[in-house]
Parts: structure tokens; sequence; C-alpha cells
């Protein structure tokens, strides 16, 4: 194995065998990264640093591993979404509202990668409340991309709302992170910064102690920059979970085990509802070559359809507000959070904080989700969203009796400006237009890195499996991987600035 | 109060049903592990979830559920093995979720019914459904001039509320309802009726109709033969009920009979002055949104595990008043004593002794619940056991001691304590059944009174005279039915 | 249907946020057009289908009886913008 010259250059998997084999030691891993992260103050992918905690974590994981007592992710340090609550550790979730809140529990996810042995870096900048396709709703400011586009100083957004994840994840301020998922956060911003992101099966991974989103499509999922890395960090990530209702009673696999199995006579097939109007040519092209690419690795393409394809954006729009309106009504200045100075009465306490707490992309969610919910629209607006998402649930049941896996492309298109779609909240939802209908039908989704644009922005492609076959998607990205060769890397701009 | 109410305009009918709030027993809430105790220091009994921290999540105590489904099966109702928790949203300080988990259209149990003992006749009632939810906290206003505190302890405390149709036509039904309910819950253990504590709460929903209006309501079932109803919130006690229901109904048809139209709204009932009062905060036109909450699945029972719970029922008031009648009781005496579950069980302990039904209803109704009542106390809490008063009666029952004598005896065993048995041994107080010794009373009575003797052929009825006389003579421990047998066969009186 | 400032004040209310005036008409705009965008839905034939409650297939699980949670009054109230006695503390509510 020939190692990377930078400790922040490894690979999660790279970094975990040099590890285990006392090449490298977890401080130095770790002290590492810390720096990295100070570097690279002007991405704004951070919201809280947490060097202290690392360097504590690193070090005791030197002295089990010293002791032959080394776990599987042990000494490996990692960034964690702001939308997971960490014992002790502010936790934000990107919003004014939770000011400076600190759990006094740790979310299950992140409880079972300390468990392992992993160490925290800190917390990564969102969307506020997970609310975004671009990081530029949140409290604490956008993420700039740590992609450019050649010969371009304009700053581009990472995607959303795992933003600040996906930046951490490409500019090598981590060896991998976590994100969530709930119409595409994790899969579109890991398309838009050339990195992995993959969206677990609905009840593969506690929702225990992650702020919730959207209960029905919240799930919680690694970026990291390979495939393996992904198979790796869900092994650890996922979990039966008592303490949630809605954690599904499957064991977790080895997904690593399977990973180079290749996609000879896998069954691939390509919904040509996804080849939608006015979609960038750069886009259909990358399509093409990843089918050509599996063709030629000996996979079988086959041609199908998906006939409810384009109403899953506007079902998300009524599903997800809705869950999102009753969700965060506990952000009222009673028991934590912002609460608003001079209020008069109980109601004017909750207006005012609530106002002052939220952002505007939240307080247009909330109020559509309430709208919906209300009396006289539930049947019009909710129900039949409802009623929408199993049909849609039904083309893909049907759809796998013929099929194993679906390759789609990841986004419509590469990385936009900062700013240029805020004005029109359609525009900005249609970036989610691919990634959307996985969350809504429960199934596991990976967007894999695959090319760059003419401009040498990253564009990724995205395999949607079925329910609790992450090892097959696994697999197949992997093989896009290989294919691609993907070895481009964002210039490290950020730290002359 | 009746049926009716008189009008000047004509007689109105009052219609009631009602909506109770029954805490389920527990130890641990219906979605957290926090404890259910009452009375605990504040916010010691809240976990996370009860608190509505971020990324807390639901899961739900199966002993809830199950103790739901007993009580479904209690009030002779429609299990439905497939329900669904709904969130009710709404913002109040004590409501941490900013919603609660409730069952809004498929609840876990359906229609079932209450039969009700008046007076002169037996009434069901019947139930519309039964759902869990969970309850709220508690707001303290009193705590401080311009500010609320919040205990959050409560939060999350599993609630099944009981919806009776609206099948109650006075105030005394609408308080037996209550108590009968309450009776039910407890036999089966799914909840302690403390009224006191907040254990069992009840909003009753009023309304007045003119007479003939209910029976087409019953006829047809349609609602519009019925008057607008008031719904008066957490009424805590069967006689705030019944004085409820009788303020109520008489404000509406004085209203109604003014010229006026009832408001359908909430109302307060003030114990204190007996009046209902609108609750202006709560008028607020309500939009709960209510939506299948995405935290949790439905929830989907198995029959088999339904059927293992119908047969672990306990016998039940109905049941117990069938057995007991038969067993030779009258139906009131049966009524009186299954009402209250701890008085059941004080006379099925009596009972046990293997002593004659009848006979210790009798004793219990007649004396042994008087001296309670007198004292104050709760048959729970009496110093007579039941083997004691058992052992009274049996000691009646076989001449060992007169009735006269048993008083006398309760009244020792009340105050002193000891064995009955042991009292009356070392106080002498057996009956005296000897002949020859009530003979020789008989005889010096008669000697001593010729002219009672005369009188007394002319006038049979005067026998009794006699009988006080011996039982004087003899300290009241002559058998009474040897008395008078020797006393007609000395007078030469006709036998019975 | 089309959403106007009264809606708009009503669904504000009914949500407990404040919507400053001005912020009304913009507001109703925004919506209008989502719920525009959103209309298209009526061209699916929802006869006879079932509204999704999970995408999970499994039984809700259950719990034990057990009290395994509470006594963190401390832990509870250390994020409490205004507390008093392990009380939370609030502008008096008139009942």
């Amino acid at each position: 194995m020939s190692l990377p010259s930078s400790l922040t250059d490894f690979s999660l998997a790279e970094a975990r065998d040099a590890v285990h084999a006392k090449k490298v030691s977890s401080k130095e891993l770790a002290t590492a990264f810390v720096k990295a992260i100070a570097d690279a103050r002007p991405l704004n992918a951070f919201v809280t640093e947490t060097p202290e905690k690392a360097l504590e974590m690193a070090v005791a994981s030197d002295v089990r591993i010293a002791h032959g007592e080394a776990r599987p992710l042990e000494g490996l340090p990692l960034a964690i979404k702001d939308l997971f609550c960490t014992k002790g550790v502010k936790t934000t979730a990107g919003s004014h509202i939770l000011g400076n809140f600190i759990p006094p529990y740790e979310s299950t996810v992140t409880q079972n990668l300390w468990d392992a042995g992993a160490v925290m870096l800190g917390k990564t900048n969102m969307d506020e409340f997970a609310m975004g396709s671009s990081n530029e709703t949140s409290y604490h400011g956008p993420v700039f991309n740590p992609w450019r586009a050649r010969n371009s100083n304009q700053n581009l957004v990472p995607g959303g709302s795992s933003g600040g994840s996906a930046a951490a994840v490409a500019g090598n301020l981590c060896l991998a992170a976590t994100g969530t998922d709930t119409g595409g956060s994790i899969r579109q911003p890991a398309a838009v910064t050339g990195t992995v992101g993959i969206k677990p099966t609905y009840g593969r991974c506690s929702r225990w102690g992650i702020v919730a989103f959207a209960s029905s499509l919240d799930q919680a999922g690694p970026m990291t920059r390979t495939v393996r890395d992904s198979a790796i960090l869900l092994k650890h990530m996922a979990s039966v979970d008592p303490k949630d209702s809605t954690s599904v009673d499957v064991p977790v696999p080895d997904y690593e085990a399977d990973l180079e199995r290749g996609v000879k006579g896998l069954r691939i097939g390509i919904p040509k509802e996804y080849r939608i109007d006015g979609m960038p040519p750069e886009i259909e092209q990358l399509w093409q070559k990843g089918i050509d690419w599996l063709k030629a690795q000996g996979a079988e393409i086959v041609d199908v359809s998906l006939p409810h394809t384009k109403y899953a954006l506007p079902t998300y729009y009524i599903v997800a507000p809705a869950e999102a309106s009753s969700n965060l009504a506990r952000y009222d200045g009673v028991r934590y959070g912002h609460r608003a100075e001079g209020a008069e009465d109980i109601v004017d306490l909750y207006e005012k904080s609530r106002a002052e707490g939220f952002g505007k992309e939240v307080q247009r969610r909330i109020m559509i989700g309430t709208y919906v919910l209300s009396s006289g629209y539930y049947d019009a607006y909710y129900a039949r969203a409802q009623k929408i998402r199993t049909l849609i649930l039904r083309d893909f049941t049907e759809v796998y009796e013929k099929v194993d896996v679906l390759l789609t492309p990841a986004t419509p298109g590469p990385a936009f400006g900062i700013g240029e779609k805020t004005a029109d909240p359609v525009s900005m939802y249609l970036n989610d237009v691919f990634t959307v209908t996985v969350n809504l039908a429960g199934l596991p989704g990976i967007a894999v890195p695959a090319g760059l644009t003419e401009n040498g922005l990253p564009l990724g492609l995205q395999f949607i499996g079925k329910a609790f076959d992450e090892a097959t998607l696994f697999r197949a990205a992997r093989a896009i991987e290989t294919a691609a060769n993907f070895t481009a890397k964002p210039a490290h701009w950020w730290r002359a600035a | 109060m009746s049926k009716t109410i008189k009008g000047q305009t004509g007689d109105w009918e009052i219609v009631v049903g009602m909506e109770v709030h029954a805490q389920i027993l527990s130890n641990a809430k219906l979605f957290s592990g926090a404890a259910t105790a009452f009375g605990a220091e504040p916010n010691s009994q809240v976990s996370f979830i009860d608190a509505g921290m971020p990324g807390m999540l639901p899961v739900i105590n199966r002993k809830c559920v199950e103790q739901a489904v007993r009580t479904g099966l209690g009030l002779k109702a429609q299990i439905n093995l497939h329900s669904v928790f709904d969130r009710k949203n709404y913002f109040y300080p004590d409501l941490p979720q900013g919603y609660q988990i409730s069952q809004y259209k498929s609840p876990i149990v359906g229609e079932g019914e209450i039969l009700l003992d008046m007076k002169d006749e037996t009434i069901k009632v019947g139930i519309e459904r039964l759902h869990m939810e969970q309850d709220a906290g508690k707001s303290l206003h009193d705590q401080h001039p311009d500010a609320s505190f919040v205990d959050l302890n409560r939060s999350g405390v599993a609630l099944m509320e009981i919806v009776s149709k609206p099948h109650m036509r006075s105030s005394e039904e609408a308080a037996a309802f209550l108590r009968k309910l309450r009776s039910i819950l407890r036999y089966l253990g799914t909840c302690d009726g403390n009224m006191d504590e907040g254990s069992m709460r009840a909003d009753v929903n009023v309304s007045v109709c003119r007479a003939g209006g209910y029976e087409k309501f019953r006829a047809t079932g349609d609602f519009r033969h019925l008057g607008t109803r008031c719904e008066i919130k957490n009424v805590n006690s069967m006689r705030f009920v019944q004085m409820a229901v009788e303020y109520e109904a008489r404000r509406q048809v004085d209203i109604l009979e003014d010229g006026g139209t009832i408001v359908q709204e909430t109302r307060l009932y003030d114990s204190k002055a007996n009046e209902t009062r609108s609750m202006r905060s709560k008028e607020e036109a309500h939009d709960y949104r209510y939506f299948p909450d995405p935290d949790l699945l439905p929830l989907v029972l198995d029959q088999a595990w339904v059927d293992d719970i119908a047969r672990s029922l306990p016998e039940l008031p109905d049941e117990k008043k069938a057995r007991l009648v038969k067993a030779g009781l009258s139906a009131y005496d049966a009524t009186v004593l299954v009402a209250e579950k701890e008085s059941a069980d004080y006379f099925e302990a009596m009972l046990a002794t293997g002593i004659e039904a009848k006979a210790a209803a009798n004793w219990l109704n007649n004396e042994y619940f008087g001296r309670l009542n007198k004292a104050g106390l709760a048959i729970t809490d009496g110093p007579v056991s039941a083997q004691a008063n058992a052992a009274i009666v049996k000691m009646v029952a076989d001449n060992t001691i007169s009735g006269k004598i048993a008083k006398d005896l309760l009244d020792i065993v009340w105050s002193e304590g000891g064995d009955p048995v042991a009292v009356v041994e070392a106080r002498g107080m057996k009956q005296v059944t000897d002949t020859s010794a009530i003979e020789k009373a008989v005889d010096a009575v008669i000697a001593a009174n010729p002219q009672k003797v005369e009188e007394v052929k002319a006038k049979p009825k005067m026998a009794s005279w006699f009988t006080g006389q011996v039982m004087k003579a003899t300290g009241g421990k002559a058998n009474p039915g040897v008395v008078n047998a020797i006393l007609k066969q000395r007078l030469g009186l006709p036998e019975d | 249907m089309s959403v106007d400032k009264d809606t708009v004040r009503r669904i504000a209310r009914l949500s407990r946020i404040a919507l400053p005036e001005e912020r009304c008409a913009p507001m109703a705009g925004e919506l209008d057009g989502i719920f525009k965008w959103v209309e298209q839905l009526n061209e699916v034939n929802v006869d006879g289908v079932q509204p999704m409650t999970s995408v999970v297939e499994q039984r809700l699980k259950m719990r034990d009886d057990v009290v395994t949670d509470g006594n963190s009054a401390n832990a509870l109230m250390a994020n409490a913008p205004q507390g008093e006695d392990h009380f939370f503390v609030v502008p008096k509510v008139v009942e």
C-alpha cells in the first residue's frame, strides 16, 4: 500500500489500516485534521470545532491501540453534522432558535461511532433544520464549496443540507462525515462536491437524537471520499435501536466484504422518467457514460419506467413541511433555546421567539405544513400526497421484479453560485428532483462521483436500490468509481485566503 | 332532578354525554420510561422525551396497551386490532412537544356499553369509543404574580379517553355513569379512580331539548333532535357532576325560554359558586391539524393476545351482582355491595367463611356500614375484619347469640377489638335456649301479672308485652323464639 | 384556489410565528407560487389508493413497563431560558 504524502489525504480505509498497523498514531491524524479545519475557516464548513475533545479522544485511542484493544474505527477523526445531538457539545441544527443548546444526551448514530473508536473533530454547518439544497439557509452563514470552476474565483454552494459535511470531506478536513438526507441532503451535496454519500434504507440508522425535520423521510448516512469508506462508516452508524420505533429489526451486514464483487450479471434499470426536460447535455452524457461503463463490466441494462416520478417533488413539498410544522412546534422558547425579550404574554412569547429564531425558509415551510394540515385542506393536500407516495413506492416495487438496482443522475447540474437560486423557492426545490423519490419510498440511494463538467466541476451518478440492499449499491457504485477513476481534487484556494 | 324540567313554555328533556379521562395504571409513561407516581418533586419524573427535547422519540409501553384492551373488554366493547396514533397540534406551555399523541381516526376500542342500576330501572349507556393518549404537564398559576410555573411530571402519562354516547337523561344518571365506570376500572385494575389526584376527570356534555326529542334521536340517530350542547370541562367528583348538570340544564332552559339560543362552547364548573362559566381563553378557534404520528407505526394487535387478556379478566360488578342475586340477595343489596370493589371484596371475604349470603348482606348493610358511615370511615379503614363480622353473623345464625346481643357484640369488637367468639364466651353473652330456665321465667311473669293474662286472651297481639318482660328478666339472653313458643302454650294462645 | 393575506395571517397565527404586516403580501405570493406548482398532483388518479402510513414494514415495537428514566431535573433545566425551583417559568397564562 502506498500511503498519501499528507495525512489529511488519507481515505478512511487507508487511515484505519495505517492506525491499526501503528504506522500512524491517532493523535497525529487528529492533529493534522484540527489544523486543516483551522486553516479552512473561510469555507465555513464547521459551526463548532472541538479540537480538545478530538485530541483527548485520539490519545485515548492510541492507548487502546497500544494495548491491542483497537476497535473498528479506532482513532479515526470524523466530522458530525450539527443535526446530531452530541452530549455536552453545542447542537444548533443550523438555527438560531436552538440558541446555545447543549444536549444532555448523545444521538444513537454518533454513540455507535464513538463506541467503534471514532474521534470527533467538530460539528458541521448545514441548512437550517436541514431545509435547503445549498447550505444558504444556515443561521451560521453559507458554506463555500471547496470546488471552483476552472479559472474562476466565484464561490459556489456545496449543496445542502449537509453542505458543511460535504465541504469538509471534499476539502480533506476530516476522514469522513455524517450527514442526514430527507430529500437528497446527503446525495445532492456529495454529487456537487465530488464525494460519495449514501442515504440508507429508512429504518437502517436510528433517528434517536437527531433533530427531526420530517420524521417519515429523515435518514442518517455517511459522506466520504470513497465508496469503500461509505461502506465502512455505514456499518458502524447503522444499528437496530429499541429507542426508535421506526428502526427496523434487520441485522447490519459487513458491506465492505462484498464491495469488489463487481456488477457482472447485475440487472441495472434505467428509468426513462429521469430524462427530464431541459436537462443539461453534460448530465445526459454522464448518465450514458455510466451505462456504458456498467455494460462493459458485464451488467445487464434494462429500460424501465417509474410513471409517478414527476409527482415526487411536489408530493415531498407537502409531506415534509407538514411533518416539519409539527416537529418544530417544540421550539417555543420555554424549555431550551432562544427566547424573545419583552414578551407580553405566552402567545407573544411564542410568536416573537419563533419569528426571531427561525429563518425565512424554515418559516415558509412551517407555514406550508400548517396550511396543508389545516381544517378543510388535509384531504386535498396531505391525504392525497400520502396516497401518491403509495403509488411511487408501488412503481419501485414493480420495477424491482425486473431489475436489481437503478441508475440515474444525482443532480440536474453542478454546483451553482452563492445566491443564484435563493429568489425563487421552486427553482431551488428542483435541485432535489432526482433524489427525493427515494426518500418518499424509503429506499436506499447512493451518489458517486463520475466526472467533471467542462468547467472542471464534479458531477455524480445515483444508484437506487431495494430496501435493505445497500450492499448491492456499494458494489455498483464501486464499479462506477473504478471505471470513472475520479482522481480530481479541488485546489486548496482557501489556505491562501 | 328528574328527566324533565318544567318550563313556562312546556317540558324540556335533559340529555347528557360524557368524556372521561382515566389515567392508566402503569409504572412508566405511555411513550417514555419515566415514573408515573403522584405527588413527586417538580420535573423529577420527566424523561427528555416527555420534555420534548430535540431528536427524542416515543416508544410505546406494552402494559398501557394491555390496560386499554382490558378496559375495552370490560366495557364489552369492540377491540380494534389495527389502530393509529395521531398528533393533535396546539401550543401550550405544559405541552412540550407542541402536540399531544392521541388516537383520532382509529381508536384502539370501539363501541361498548355500561349498565346503570337506577332506582326503578336498569339503563344501558352506549360507549362510543376508547382511545389512548398522553397527558399534558401542569401549569401552576399561583406561585408568582406575573409568571406561570410549569411542571412536566404528568407530561406523557398514559390516559384512556372514554367517550359515552348521549344516553344519560338526568343528573343522577350522569353521576351513576361516572360511578359505575370508576367501579369497572377499579375492578379491572386499569385505573385507580382517585378523582382527588386527577386520575379520573370528566368532561360533561349537556343539552336540553323539547319533550320527545330524545326518543326521536334514539329512533333515528339524528342529532338534530337534540339541543346544542355545552361541554363542561374537568368535573372532578360525582357530586359535582350532578350539580353541574343540574345547573347547566337549568341555565340552558332559562335561556331558551327567554327566546335565546345556546352557543356551543366549553364551560368550566365552579364548585364554590355552583355555576358553570364560559372559558373565554379557549374560545379561539382550534385547528388541531391531526395527522398520523410519523414517529410511530400503526398499532397492530394479535387476536390471540387479546383473547389471553379476555381470559384473565376478573369478575366485574354486573356479573358479581347477578351471582349474588342468585345466592339469595335482593337486587338492591347486591347493587350496594358490588358498587365499590372494596366492599365487594369485604363481602366476599365474609362469604368465604361459609356463612349464608343473605344474612351476611343484611348484617353489613344494616349494621356495619351504618357504623362506618357514622364514623366517616372507608371499609378498608374500619376496625372490624370481614372474618370477625362473619363470626358474629354465624353465631346469630346458629342461635349462639340473639340479634340484639349481636349488635352489642359488634359495638364491643368495634371499640375494643378481639375475637367475637371469645368475647361472647368471656362475657357470658350466649343466649339461653335451656327450656326449663325459660319456662321458669315465663311462669314467674304470668304469675305476677294476672290482669294482663286476662287481657291477652281477648287481644292475642298483646303477647309481645309478655315476650318483652321475659327478655328483660333474662337479661336479653333468652332465645326469643323459644320464649314465644312457651308463652303461647302457657297462655293457651293458638300457634301461628 | 389562491392564498391571500388573510390566509397567511391565519396560518402564521396557527404556527405561532409573528409575521410583520409587510411580510404578509410577499409570503402570500410565495405560498401561492408553491401551491400552484403543487396543483399538478390533481392529475393523479388516487381512487382506491391507501395513504402511506409508514414505509417500514414491521410491527410497532413495545417496551416493558419499567421505570428507566427521570430523576434528571438538573439536566432537564440546564438549557432553560428561565427556571425556578426546578419549574420552567413562562409569562403568566390566563386560564
